[in-house]
């Protein structure tokens, strides 16, 4: 389908990443089953290196695209620099996606976020609060 | 395998509709409402197309006003009807909540224009019933709108009683019929019909033609204006080609209409049962007061739109009522009608059958939507939760 870019339906196809990870360092999930899309990302972080990152995703193909994209992109960085992935890069990433799919790859940024706060919080280690989303100014739902 | 399981969307254009086509647009180019023997001619191709349709739907030629398709014929009829209501001071109007958006997009802008709107409630089973039409009469009723058979899940209304109730009651009766027409039986004389409207590309004819049928003695402001074209009722040069078109594969339609049904309702309850086995799916409206082509399903705990993707890589083109397939924030109103909730409506597929979908077409698809569902799911978190109990299944 013309709807998509050929990196977006190749990741959608062949998606990178999908998976559990037993005993992650940090887990997020962004999106609701009302919406249609529910973003779950798990992370393996060693020192300050991710090891490793998979995805579980309900939603629409560029969903599932944003997730493998998003989780390649953080594989093998420091965490410092995985914070730093905003959705416009995964969008870039991906050759573009649509106008109304946007949110897609807001949401991929925000899960990797939560993952990230969650391994934070699960090690004691402090953090500014402004760097990560929360359910007040995350604006799913409402963006689409 | 490829196969086209979205004939509620469109069908393939009957190649005797095409010759028949081509053939008026190389010899009779004419314009109708010429005097010379050129536009004469076409007079008498338009002429002849009008009649037969008209005897497809048992009423007479000068009754059907050709419009651009299936959406203008609607708005024609509600607007229509609304305007010479208001007239007598009538401003009420009754319809359904799974109407298509051709009806309810023209019934919401004239709430706004001050008419009272009452959408009735559709049963799980995506079915309504005359008694219900007849409660919500009321003295200052001018319109009841509902339509033949719905177009995302099937459902057949009982029609010839909704028309008789509104004949009793001296109530205009309109149906969208676009997803009847051709399909199922159509009389607008025994099924008390004042008003219907109908597309010619749902039934193997063209695009951008259709009909609605406006029975005698009824005037109606008309939508557009302009010339004398359709006795004053729709103004616009007509589109000669496509009527043709429209006539011959409605011919073909009703020629092959028993043979058809006999062949389709076996598939389809074959493909509905086969779907069936699929682990909390549900299939959508009644089973049996369906159009013969129409399965529409919810799986739970996957997204519309993956389905259609991959469906689509394994050569199925179906359609889904999921809100990223609706380009909507909210998935389909007419599955949110039957009572589906967002979270189960998202996942919904609509595979529709048609004259040339033959049983291995069948059982490919029941193999393949099985196996992509499955791996939809092994994919989901929703469906991870649902499996280990922290999220209580919707579809048992």
């Amino acid at each position: 389908m013309a709807l998509y870019s050929d990196i977006v339906m190749d990741h959608f196809r062949n998606p990178r990443n999908v998976g559990v990870i037993e005993n992650a360092d940090g887990v997020g999930e962004v999106g609701n089953a009302k919406c249609g899309d529910i973003m779950k990302i798990y992370l393996k972080i060693d020192g300050d290196t991710i090891t490793d990152a998979k995805f579980e995703t309900f939603g629409c193909g560029s969903a599932i695209a944003s997730s493998s994209m998003a989780t390649e992109m953080i594989k093998g960085q420091p965490v410092a620099q995985a914070l730093q992935l905003t959705n416009k890069a995964v969008v870039e990433a991906l050759d573009g996606l649509p106008a109304h799919k946007i949110h897609c790859s807001v949401l991929a940024e925000e899960a990797i976020k939560l993952a990230l706060k969650d391994y934070y919080d699960r090690h004691g280690i402090a953090y500014d609060k402004q760097q990560f989303p929360s359910c007040e100014n995350c604006g799913h739902c409402h963006t689409h | 395998m490829q196969i086209y399981a979205d004939h509620a969307a469109t069908t393939k254009t009957s190649p005797a509709a095409i010759d028949a086509m081509v053939t008026t647009m190389r010899e009779t180019y004419g314009n109708p409402s010429s005097l010379h023997s050129a536009g004469q001619r076409a007079a008498e191709l338009l002429a002849d197309a009008r009649a037969r349709i008209a005897r497809q739907l048992n009423c007479e030629a000068s009754e059907l006003i050709f419009t651009s398709g299936g959406s203008e014929a609607d708005n024609q009829a509600l607007m229509g009807a609304a305007r010479r209501g208001a007239a007598q001071g009538k401003k009420h109007i009754v319809s359904t909540a799974f109407e298509h958006h051709a009806v309810l997009h023209t019934l919401r802008r004239l709430e706004k224009e001050g008419f009272e709107i009452t959408l009735l409630p559709v049963y799980e089973n995506g079915l309504v019933t005359a008694e219900q039409v007849r409660a919500a009469l009321r003295p200052d009723t001018c319109l009841v709108s509902v339509m033949y058979a719905n177009n995302e899940i099937g459902t057949i209304q009982p029609i010839a009683e909704i028309g008789a109730v509104c004949r009793e009651a001296g109530v205009l009766f309109h149906t969208d019929a676009v997803q009847a027409v051709g399909h199922l039986e159509v009389d607008v004389k025994a099924q008390n019909i004042d008003m219907l409207s109908l597309s010619a590309h749902k039934f193997h004819g063209p695009k951008g033609v259709g009909a609605l049928y406006l029975r005698k003695g009824l005037r109606l402001d008309p939508l557009i204006e302009g010339g004398a074209q359709e006795r004053g009722r729709r103004a616009g040069t007509e589109n000669l080609p496509a009527i043709v078109g429209m006539a011959v594969a409605l011919e073909e339609a009703a020629a092959h209409r028993a043979e058809n049904t006999a062949r389709l309702i076996p598939l389809r309850d074959k493909l509905i049962a086969g779907l069936s086995a699929i682990p909390h799916a549900a299939l959508n409206g009644d089973a049996v007061q369906r159009l013969p082509g129409n399965v529409s399903f919810c799986f739970e705990g996957i997204e519309g739109e993956s389905l259609l993707l991959l469906l689509d890589d394994r050569g199925i083109c179906a359609s889904s009522g999921s809100a990223c397939t609706s380009g909507s924030l909210d998935p389909s109103h007419v599955l949110l009608a039957i009572g589906r909730v967002h979270d189960v409506a998202h996942g919904s597929l609509r595979l529709s059958l048609g004259e040339d979908t033959t049983e291995e077409q069948i059982d490919y698809l029941i193999r393949t939507v099985t196996d992509t569902v499955a791996y939809l799911r092994s994919i989901s978190p929703v469906w991870r939760e649902l499996q280990n109990g922290t999220r209580p299944y919707i579809i048992q």
